[in-house]
């Protein structure tokens, strides 16, 4: 059959409107052999956008390590990274942006974030067992972040609540730069047997390729062009590219996928998030090296009359694609119809390698699947970077031009408006919306920690996770800020009583044809590199956002969200942060400095906007880890906090707070007191010790080379220096519970 | 003791209470399916927690059509136990085997955190073996949790002595700051007159298990499962 011809075949301005450059344009005509029709240049418009082919990123990601012992599906080979974890089981998990659907429609555009991430893990065959996010935020004083706060806090709560996977950790950061483009992103994490993983493949001529799940609808068409492209006055135009999310769709999805993966029979699934069907079809294809015939008619649709393209690129939440066996269609189909769940077929497998497209018997598009897709036919770019004038400015601060806390009433100021910063400040009014409890899993309810600790039924073990990225760290200095990032990830899953596994990684950034813009990303991925080869953490996959920024505000503060995945062997190694009883012993592992950078406190209070990142040396970081590991698995310590934004002051609080404890503490004297109490330098964490254990820890630290100093003891309900009370527990604990609530009840 | 816990679209808290159940309590357990009438011989059905058909509409509304509610309305109506967890509790209210109707939470916001609980009735299976003197810390996890019914309902729900639990401050005060969704008298769970269906939003299932940091949902869920049997 021939392709139907269209009276008016588009041109290099059609396509320059769906995206495309006009080279782009050209090499689309010389791989068809042919002037595309308007339902090709859309495929090619969505599956060469950023968001589907990382055509600007692809280059940088291929630098950073994907290797380790445990890793069974490399970054790019599946929906998500795939990890050994032992007992026969794996762990599928990854992270996703959803920033820019979220700043237009905040509540879908979260929820369907949720359900996005959820889908490619168990598209997989994982059962996902736990959730985190990472948030960015504009200034809370605005009326605009106030609600798009609100809209992406119920949007992920809705969605993750009544889908019913536990929300167990995550972070929640306010910037100015965040004004327009809020950040969010999604991550998820679940659990699979080795034997069982599901691919996302297809092969094996006369296979029947199934819809199920939801109807079709015209939501989210070109979603995945709109989000590669800057946020602008026009955006709003765009509305219905923002999908709208079905959570109880999700979880029949969820339970029907794990059923029919289960039967054997399927040869490859995939989950339809980001250029809909068009992209499902294409890559399982390509990676198969084979073709489809879909007949786009037989699609259930929400809409009468919707035209191919829109069926082809619709991003209707809650579908997958699945290839199964010849001749297990009828078990296919019931297995659905348990759930009573839509499931048809909507074509088969060729050996063509191309993707025929027919709707009511006319071929309307023939594509070879293997040139839509990254590392196939799709382009890649070399941008162009280049160092901003901002850096240098920022590396000329000096300390000595900010003047030093003198005395307790400076202390007590500075302490209240740093715990009460929404930066610091608990999120309780942000978790508490979260169901952090379903699946009964989550062993940090009662015993916080520096990362989420979610057991494993059925073993002894259980994933550590965190997120984390100090975006103005990165804004600082992207490499430094980046290795920054990974390093307190490590940190944090290290405190917790956990071993660094791998990573995701959400590479949330400005407009890449800025080469300022492009700097910040090139310089963040070099950063994540060292720090990712240095703590034997690879990078199984994740996403790359680009066009986080207004037309007129400029770019966002890059944010590298780092997903670490880590792993606990034993209950019996869990460590929590608070502090356990009046009159353990307090120390500091790591080294205090005279450093101010970045801080909290020198940034919002002291309002110095420029200065470099933080003190950092991944050494001396990997060597406080190390020690932190050993201390913890020989029972030495009472507790485990790293010391990060809002600095030592902030840290102690944490750890006193949870039991209306208090502390009694020396200031280190070769520092200043602003450096020592509020400083972000890196690689520190704050230990208890039982003073019957005291000495057995001072011969472990005797056995080390890292630094370490007693700071004091804890205390009953007070917070003191050098005996010197400058808040009351239960003061500091109202004022750091309530910041947030009250700023949005308000 | 054989529990029936009943899937519905939309559970999510049915592999919680089944696992307390089974591993946590050595309860033989059945998992009854929407679809079907057959209740399998459970003595005990439990209505478990989550989004019931998604809960578009009002929780629990679509849910007690569902073909396996009608027999659970009918081994109610013959003295057969049944309780109901958080979702659960709201399609027993819709179902009519219990009074009273939950609704939005005065913050308006889903909430999930812990709570304190005092005991309450003196004469359910569910309170008997607990110490009134004492507050057991349960979370809640609901958007559509606060206890409402006519000031009639509530009068029998005193003479009949049918008040599960009440929410309360760690030290066992009853009041408006120790109630997290605006309940009526801070109402957290009930029974019906004849004391054989329950009701309660917070989930005892989710504090049962040393390895959670909380066993106070086991002491209510042991409990339950001692006087039943007893």
């Amino acid at each position: 059959m021939t392709l139907s011809t269209e009276t008016h075949l588009p041109t290099v301005d059609t396509a320059k409107k769906l995206g495309l450059l006009p080279e782009e344009f050209e090499k689309i005509k010389a791989i068809l052999g042919r002037t595309p029709n308007f339902t090709e240049l859309s495929i090619f418009s969505v599956m060469w956008s950023e968001h589907c082919s990382y055509k600007n990123s692809i280059v940088w990601l291929k630098t950073l390590p994907k290797d380790s012992p445990r890793m069974l599906a490399k970054a790019g080979e599946e929906n998500a990274g795939l990890v050994d974890i032992g007992d026969g089981l794996a762990c599928s998990f990854k992270i996703e942006s959803h920033n820019h659907p979220s700043a237009l429609e905040p509540y879908q555009g979260a929820a369907t974030g949720v359900g996005g991430i959820n889908r490619d893990i168990f598209t997989m065959g994982a059962r996902p067992i736990a959730q985190l996010n990472s948030l960015r935020f504009g200034n809370l004083k605005l009326d605009k972040t106030r609600r798009l706060l609100k809209g992406v806090v119920k949007g992920i709560g809705d969605y993750g609540n009544a889908f019913g996977i536990p929300t167990v950790g995550g972070e929640v950061f306010f910037d100015d730069s965040f004004n327009t483009n809020p950040l969010v992103n999604a991550f998820s994490a679940g659990i699979v047997k080795t034997g069982q993983v599901a691919k996302a493949i297809s092969y094996g001529v006369g296979n029947p390729v199934f819809i199920v799940g939801s109807a079709t609808g015209k939501d989210g068409i070109h979603g995945a062009t709109f989000a590669s492209e800057d946020i602008g006055e026009h955006s709003v135009e765009k509305l219905p590219a923002v999908q709208v999310g079905d959570p109880f769709q999700e979880k029949l999805l969820l339970e029907a996928t794990l059923e029919i993966i289960a039967t054997g029979h399927v040869i490859g699934i995939q989950d339809m998030g980001a250029a809909g069907i068009i992209c499902s079809t294409s890559e399982m294809s390509a990676k198969g090296e084979h073709g489809m015939e879909i007949h786009l008619d037989r699609v259930p649709t929400r809409q009468a009359n919707m035209v191919p393209f829109e069926i082809l690129l619709s991003e209707s939440q809650e579908r997958m694609l699945i290839v199964v066996e010849k001749g297990k269609e009828a078990g296919t189909k019931a297995i659905f119809d348990k759930w009573d769940l839509n499931c048809e077929q909507i074509g088969t497998v060729t050996d063509t390698g191309r993707l025929h497209f027919y709707m009511h018997g006319e071929l309307v598009a023939d594509v070879p699947a293997d040139d839509l897709v990254l590392g196939g036919g799709a382009p890649v770019y070399h941008r162009e970077y280049r160092e901003p004038a901002y850096y240098k400015e920022y590396q000329k601060f000096d300390i000595h031009t900010i003047e030093d806390i003198q005395n307790t009433t400076q202390i007590t100021e500075a302490a209240k408006y740093i715990l009460s910063h929404p930066n610091i400040a608990s999120k309780k009014w942000v978790y508490e919306q979260y169901d952090s409890m379903v699946g009964i899993a989550n062993r940090s309810t009662n015993a916080p920690s520096d990362a989420a600790i979610v057991r494993v039924k059925g073993t002894d073990k259980s994933l550590v996770i965190t997120v984390d990225c100090n975006s103005r760290y990165v804004q600082a200095d992207p490499e430094q800020g980046c290795a920054i990032a990974v390093a307190e990830a490590a940190r944090n899953i290290v405190c917790s009583g956990g071993e660094p596994v791998a990573i995701t990684n959400c590479l949330n950034f400005g407009n890449p044809y800025v080469p300022e813009v492009y700097w910040q990303f090139v310089g963040a991925i070099k950063g994540m590199k060292k720090a990712c080869e240095k703590f034997s953490t690879p990078v199984t996959g994740g996403n790359v956002s680009f066009y986080n920024q207004s037309s007129d505000e400029g770019p966002v503060f890059p944010t590298p969200t780092i997903g670490m995945l880590g792993l606990m062997e034993a209950p019996e190694n869990q460590m929590t942060i608070d502090f356990k009883k009046e009159g353990d012993i307090i120390y500091l592992i790591g080294q205090s400095r005279n450093d101010l950078a970045s801080s909290e406190y020198l940034y919002s209070y002291k309002g110095v906007k420029a200065s470099p990142a933080p003190y950092f040396d991944i050494e001396e970081e990997f060597a406080v880890q190390a020690l932190v590991k050993e201390l913890i698995l020989q029972k030495r310590i009472e507790s485990a906090h790293d010391v990060s934004d809002g600095g030592l002051l902030a840290a102690l609080a944490e750890s006193a707070m949870p039991r209306g404890l208090g502390f009694n503490i020396n200031p280190d004297k070769n520092v200043r007191l602003d450096a020592f109490l509020f400083g972000e330098s890196q690689s520190r964490v704050v230990v208890s010790v039982k003073p019957e254990n005291n000495d057995a820890f001072l011969d472990a630290l005797d056995n080390s080379k890292v630094k370490f100093s007693l700071l004091g003891k804890v205390h009953a309900a007070d917070f003191r220096i050098v005996d010197e009370p400058i808040l009351t527990s239960a003061g500091a604990k109202e004022l750091y519970n309530n910041a947030l609530g009250k700023i949005m009840e308000e | 003791m054989k529990f029936g816990v009943v899937v519905f679209p939309g559970s999510n808290c049915d592999e919680d209470i089944i696992y307390t159940l089974q591993h946590t309590l050595g309860q033989e357990v059945v998992k009854l399916w929407h679809k079907d009438t057959d209740l399998q011989g459970a003595e005990c059905i439990v209505l478990p927690g989550g989004f019931s058909y998604g809960d578009y509409l009002r929780s629990g509304a679509i849910a007690r059509f569902s073909p396996i509610m009608e027999k659970v309305v009918a081994h109610a109506n013959q003295g057969g136990y049944v309780i109901g967890i958080c979702n659960g509790f709201q399609i027993l209210t819709e179902a009519g085997l219990l009074p009273g109707a939950l609704l939005r939470n005065n913050g308006q916001k889903f909430i999930c955190r812990n709570v304190y609980l005092k005991p309450q009735s003196t004469s359910t299976l569910l309170t008997k073996g607990l110490d009134p003197d004492k507050t057991y810390k349960i979370p809640i996890a609901h958007a559509e949790g606060r206890y409402y019914a006519d000031q009639e309902t509530v009068k029998e729900l005193h003479a009949n002595d049918q008040i599960l639990f009440k929410y309360s401050s760690e030290t066992g005060i009853i009041d408006e700051a120790s109630n997290p969704n605006g309940s009526l008298e801070n109402i957290a769970g009930i029974s019906n007159a004849r004391k054989n269906v329950f009701g309660m939003m917070p989930h005892p299932e989710r504090a049962a298990e040393e390895a959670l940091g909380n066993t106070d949902g086991r002491t209510i869920l042991e409990g339950l499962v001692a006087q039943i049997t007893a």
